[in-house]
């Protein structure tokens, strides 16, 4: 069966002031997503986690240059630019971003703006847009009688729901949803979080959540990928990757986690500092700050192979055993 | 013993602007109750975590012991010395004893200052640390202090070429160097990586450890669990809950620490719990319900909630110590 989306070897390249070079933002992301599935990319800042997100958009600055494939339903949107991904972008494939103000236009009201978009992709007109727009806004939580009012009248928690509205203008199949909930209150995270659930479970829609946020991802997410220095360095079931991970990143990024539930009784952050990607690597990017490296992670840059049922991870402690000390 | 800071009966309101057309029409003016009667206290050596969502007055709250905003009433005492109606110039010195962290090490720190002029500006300002080589001693002493060594690999340095958490052991850094007794921290590690974040505050808690009072502003609910000796939970300016870290956690008492709690995601996937979702959001400032003012959210909320404002008391279900305000909860 073919996946809903398949990233296939995705390399993202920007260009930085002249004469300063390329940054290396993505290098070689492989990944897929079924209908209906919740998958979590997770990572720290500047890992290349939005870039990916961007990059299946077609929404990133000209100052980028991309190869690879994005597969949507079997046909590649990078395939043609803009021209492969025009049709598709918000129409099957649509994205809400962090700061849903900036989402918006401040001096419109929302329910125009999602009027607009209706219109805009042909799905319906006049009268007809304007209470589709109001019947969104209810699926999300807002009344619909709410649409008069500007971004502006509305609380973060609101604004990040009216654009959640906007983006399911076009009923897409695929919803990416890149940090929603950072800028908001946990109560106000929590509502968030339960209405995606709750979109993904009515309309089954798919999820791409990118976060920072591990504890987030495991209550809303069945699958995770997690991804350091632009590559995806462990993916699996979110039950794996917290009970059973097979990278040292996962395992210490848990740790570094804090947890109402206290695991090991405390937390532990991970020395030192992620490369910098506008340099070539060499070996393992996350080797000087692992506390298993040994040999080979100096010279070989692991791949992302299959460790476990579903389960991938790309770390040479699991093709071969550190020499006894 | 008495505890090194001690804030009473705390009230602090901004006015909100009438407008031009309010004004012309003499409209009364409103005011935001950031803070509406906080009482606190922080021992040294003792890290107070003071917990809530935005728009809660916690930031305010440390802005008024700082001495930042003035409070319309109540009292804050330092070393039993009451410090609410001191004037700037009486102020100075407790200066030096009062220090505050910010949220965020990239607009707190001066781009162009190098890391050794951002420390040593402090004791410029306040005339202190000697002649200039004692100054770079104490510098020096700040940074070992905050881990940042050794020191000369730093002290050259520009905020741009470190790391977000060097950032704000560096802004931390310049707290320390004027040897303060209590250190505000608002929302210390929220803007910094998931990575780096036990660092900083295993840091604060070796400071806390020697001898310093901490008072950590946070929303977060799981490091204020982690790294606090006390936790006082904050609703529409009032501290609703409050008592040792492990029993406010284990043991939440008022409706809405149980409901705050719920709602933390746990790393374990499997920890799947039920949540508890209150709707809406916080109420506003301006307008606070009469009664108990989160009886409009809450999901246990009683007839009497509606007319009867609770005062903080040690309840029959926890520690001593731990206090809820809360009609529902028997007294101790």
């Amino acid at each position: 069966m073919t996946p809903l989306l398949r990233i296939e070897d995705l390399h993202v390249w920007f260009e930085l002031d002249e004469g300063a070079g390329e940054l290396h933002a993505v290098q070689g992301v492989s990944v897929e997503l079924g209908a209906g599935e919740r998958l979590g990319l997770v990572g720290e800042s500047g890992c290349g986690k939005t870039t990916t997100a961007l990059a299946v958009l077609g929404l990133l600055p000209p100052t980028a240059s991309v190869s690879g494939k994005v597969l949507l339903d079997g046909k590649d949107l990078l395939a043609d630019g803009e021209e492969s991904v025009l049709p598709h972008r918000w129409v099957d494939i649509a994205i809400v971003f962090q700061g849903a103000m900036n989402a918006l236009n401040p001096v419109r009201t929302i329910g125009s703006q999602i009027v607009e978009a209706l219109e805009l992709h042909g799905r319906s007109t006049g009268a007809a847009a304007r209470a589709q727009s109001a019947q969104l806004l209810e699926s999300v939580g807002i009344p619909g009688s709410r649409g008069e009012r500007y971004p502006h009248e509305l609380s973060g928690g609101m604004r990040q729901r009216a654009a959640i509205a906007m983006a399911l203008s076009c009923n897409p199949k695929v919803l990416i949803a890149d940090e929603p909930t950072t800028a908001l209150d946990v109560m106000v995270q929590a509502q968030i979080l339960e209405l995606l659930d709750s979109l993904c479970r009515d309309f089954g829609l798919a999820l791409i959540l990118v976060t920072h946020d591990l504890p987030v991802v495991a209550q809303l997410c069945s699958r995770a990928a997690v991804m350091y220095a632009g590559e995806i360095v462990e993916s699996g079931p979110v039950d794996d990757l917290y009970h059973a991970p097979r990278h040292p990143y996962t395992r210490l990024l848990f740790a570094a986690t804090p947890d109402l539930t206290g695991r090991n009784g405390g937390i532990a952050s991970i020395p030192g500092a992620p490369p910098r990607l506008d340099r070539p690597l060499t070996g393992c990017p996350f080797r000087p700050r692992c506390d298993s490296a040994f040999e080979p992670c100096a010279t070989e840059r692991p791949l992302l192979t299959e460790v476990a049922p579903a389960q991938a991870a790309a770390c040479h402690l699991n093709d071969r055993a550190p020499a006894p000390a | 013993m008495s505890a090194l800071l001690e804030v009473q009966d705390l009230v602090v309101q901004y006015p909100l602007p009438r407008g031009l057309f309010g004004s012309l029409a003499r409209r009364e003016a409103q005011q935001v109750h950031a803070v509406d009667g906080v009482t606190l206290s922080v021992e040294e050596g003792e890290l107070l975590a003071l917990v809530g969502e935005s728009g809660c007055g916690k930031t305010t709250t440390a802005q008024a012991v700082l001495r930042l905003v003035d409070p319309v009433s109540g009292a804050i005492r330092y070393e039993g010395r009451d410090i609410t109606a001191l004037g700037p110039r009486e102020l100075r010195p407790l200066r030096r004893e009062m220090q505050i962290v910010y949220q965020d090490p990239y607009e707190s720190l001066d781009p162009r200052l190098r890391v050794s002029a951002a420390i040593e500006e402090p004791l410029l300002i306040h005339g202190v640390g000697g002649s200039k080589e004692e100054r770079v001693e104490r510098v020096r002493e700040a940074l070992q202090r905050v881990e940042l060594s050794p020191p000369e690999l730093f002290l050259d340095r520009y905020p741009h070429e470190l790391s977000g958490g060097q950032r704000q052991r560096v802004a931390i850094a310049a707290a320390l160097v004027l040897g303060p007794r209590l250190l505000v921290a608002d929302e210390p590690v929220s803007m910094l990586d998931v990575s780096v974040r036990a660092g900083v505050l295993k840091l604060l808690d070796g400071l806390r450890q020697s001898g310093l009072a901490v008072l950590m502003i946070t929303h977060d609910l799981s490091t204020a669990a982690l790294f606090a000796d006390r936790i006082a939970v904050m609703y529409l300016g009032r501290i609703v809950e409050h008592g040792p870290a492990e029993d406010v956690v284990a043991r939440p008492q008022h409706p809405y620490t149980k409901a705050l709690l719920s709602v933390v995601p746990a790393a374990d996937p499997r920890a799947r719990k039920q949540l508890q979702i209150l709707r809406g959001e916080t109420p506003d400032a301006v307008r606070i319900p009469g009664g108990c003012r989160f009886h409009p959210r809450c999901p246990v909320a009683i007839a009497d909630c509606s007319s009867h404002d609770p005062e903080l008391r040690e309840t029959a279900g926890a520690a001593p110590g731990h206090e809820a305000a809360c009609i529902l909860l028997a007294p101790r």
